[in-house]
């Protein structure tokens, strides 16, 4: 990528999608858009009628290869920058933004794998990129999730992750629902621990590159339990959204 | 390239800002007391917590945590302002004056740096923290200063802005220069006078 | 364990309205400890309204901090020892 320094532009609002009760997609279109990295965010600003203004990170949930730029939002209660792109921007809209940013979370299928995803709720937003990129391309690079979320109804790209595992025998995807399950759930109902991580996990001999992505106290206690269980520190990436996003 | 613009029906959290003539230019009232860190909160066991005046001062005075709260206190209700443009009123606090600390103390320094656990720094006019304007207070709002907030103590300049109200201060260093602390450093304001507006470097 | 802190990717957008160059991926060495590592690997605590902070994991020591007001841009960088950053590609 050319060096430069990342400038505020406006994207346009195609479309905003519900993925879950609490998750919006935005599709958007960025004119001059040169690309993007698998795992990359964006910043966005919103600007009031006053001057006065809020920012946020969001990563991005399209893959480079798509012709769209997608973020998927999820809405905090209290948030201040959340609620308005979940509930209030529309598509025709326009939205400030500047990016890609970050070029130390991101994967291509060029830098092989194995690849252990770790998502804790939204965090599985730049890990769907990832993985989305991997689809694109026809990589072979064995894939596995492992998505922690707090229901079923709240599992974000749940149908399109069905869809690929059943087309795809090397993708795997595991879930585990902290809060409630549905009738007759089979799967791993705990938060992700050291004795999950073991199970789920590839061996620590097979190398695999781990990119753990959710809210701050997810992303330490994975990240801790599998340094603990002998994988390479080097080799584990985190991005930690923080105790509160907005 | 993006002048101008701003978003449709966007108008941020409302912010009583209006008919308040206490509050300083540009703050808005805050309910809550949010907490801004530079870095990880320190944990200082007291028994290892200690204040100390040092610098341009013929003998170093330091006192124990049990000796620091032998001290007289005093109990302050106060308004505080951040530069963040949020201002609280009527804080409640209670706290060893500044005076206490320094009384008696024979230097020729008209400044001071407060430093703290973590690195963190300020630096002032010793006469802004003299004559009954600043404290180290130990308890908010009636309970023991949380470490979020400070605790096990802090520095409380009320008349300035709140960063010079050093969080996790371990002492005070009196110094012949002025010499700028962390955000001082990064284009705040050397004095930081939130009814002249006195935020950045040139304000 | 604080929930303040966030990785150094956090930091990158700030730090691209400085830099030209993709600074997460840039190599350190920590002033403090000697630590060498990439600044995404490093903590960030984004002071929000104040201004930017980088630590190093290990020591804490302030690797980076970084401030924006009155249209300048602060910038200190005594706590590192280094940056290196590889030529772009094309």
């Amino acid at each position: 990528m050319q060096p430069r320094r990342i400038l505020w532009r406006l994207a346009d609002v195609i479309e905003v999608v519900a993925e879950t009760p609490r998750t919006k997609s935005l599709v958007l279109e960025v004119p001059g858009w040169e690309g993007h990295k698998a795992g990359q965010h964006v910043d966005v600003r919103l600007t009031a009628p006053d001057g006065y203004r809020a920012q946020r990170s969001y990563s991005i949930a399209s893959s480079p290869e798509d012709e769209r730029l997608m973020l998927t939002v999820d809405r905090l209660d209290d948030g201040e920058v959340s609620p308005y792109l979940t509930d209030v921007l529309m598509a025709g809209d326009m939205l400030e933004l500047r990016g890609p940013i970050g070029g130390y979370f991101t994967w291509e299928a060029a830098d092989g794998g194995p690849l252990f995803l770790a998502g804790g709720g939204s965090g599985v937003v730049p890990l769907m990129a990832m993985i989305r990129h991997r689809v694109a391309v026809g990589s072979a690079v064995p894939a596995r999730l492992l998505y922690s979320s707090r229901s079923y109804e709240e599992i974000i790209f749940r149908e399109e992750l069905e869809d690929l595992v059943a087309r795809d025998g090397s993708l795997e995807v595991i879930h585990t629902l902290t809060r409630s399950t549905p009738e007759g759930w089979s799967g791993y109902r705990k938060r992700i621990d050291a004795e999950m991580l073991e199970e789920v996990g590839w061996l620590p001999k097979e190398r695999s590159l781990v990119f753990v992505c959710g809210p701050t106290s997810f992303v330490e206690g994975v990240a801790d339990a599998l340094v603990g269980l002998g994988h390479d520190p080097a080799r584990v990436k985190t991005e930690r959204f923080g105790a509160t996003g907005g | 390239m993006t002048e101008g613009f701003f978003s449709r029906g966007f108008l941020g959290r409302r912010r009583q800002t209006e008919g308040d003539d206490h509050l300083p230019p540009g703050q808005y009232l805050e309910d809550g007391f949010p907490v801004l860190s530079a870095g990880p909160t320190p944990r200082t066991p007291l028994e290892e917590w200690d204040f100390a005046v040092v610098g341009e001062i013929d003998e170093p005075r330091r006192w124990t945590w049990e000796q620091f709260r032998a001290l007289p206190t005093e109990e302050v209700t106060k308004d505080i302002h951040c530069v963040t443009k949020w201002s609280k009123f009527g804080t409640r606090w209670e706290g060893v004056s500044v005076d206490t600390l320094l009384e008696g103390v024979e230097t020729a320094s008209e400044y001071v740096t407060a430093f703290c656990d973590g690195g963190y720094t300020t630096n002032l006019p010793l006469e802004d923290v003299t004559g009954g304007k600043a404290w180290v207070a130990f308890s908010y709002d009636g309970a023991p200063l949380e470490p979020e907030h400070g605790g096990p103590a802090r520095l409380l300049v009320p008349h300035l802005y709140f960063w010079k109200s050093a969080k996790w201060v371990r002492g005070l260093r009196l110094t012949t220069y002025d010499i700028p602390g962390f955000w001082e450093s990064l284009g705040y304001h050397n004095y930081g006078d939130p009814w002249r507006e006195q935020r950045y470097w040139g304000d | 364990m604080d929930e303040q802190r966030l990785d150094g990717n956090a930091a990158a957008g700030t730090l691209g309205e400085v830099f030209s160059f993709e600074v997460t991926t840039a190599h350190y060495a920590c002033e403090g400890c000697g630590k060498a590592d990439q600044i995404g690997a490093a903590m960030v605590y984004e002071v929000r309204g104040l201004g930017t902070i980088v630590r190093c994991p290990s020591c804490d020591n302030a690797l980076i901090r970084l401030a924006h007001n009155r249209g300048r841009h602060w910038i200190d960088l005594r706590g590192i020892r280094y940056l290196q950053v590889e030529d772009a590609a094309g």
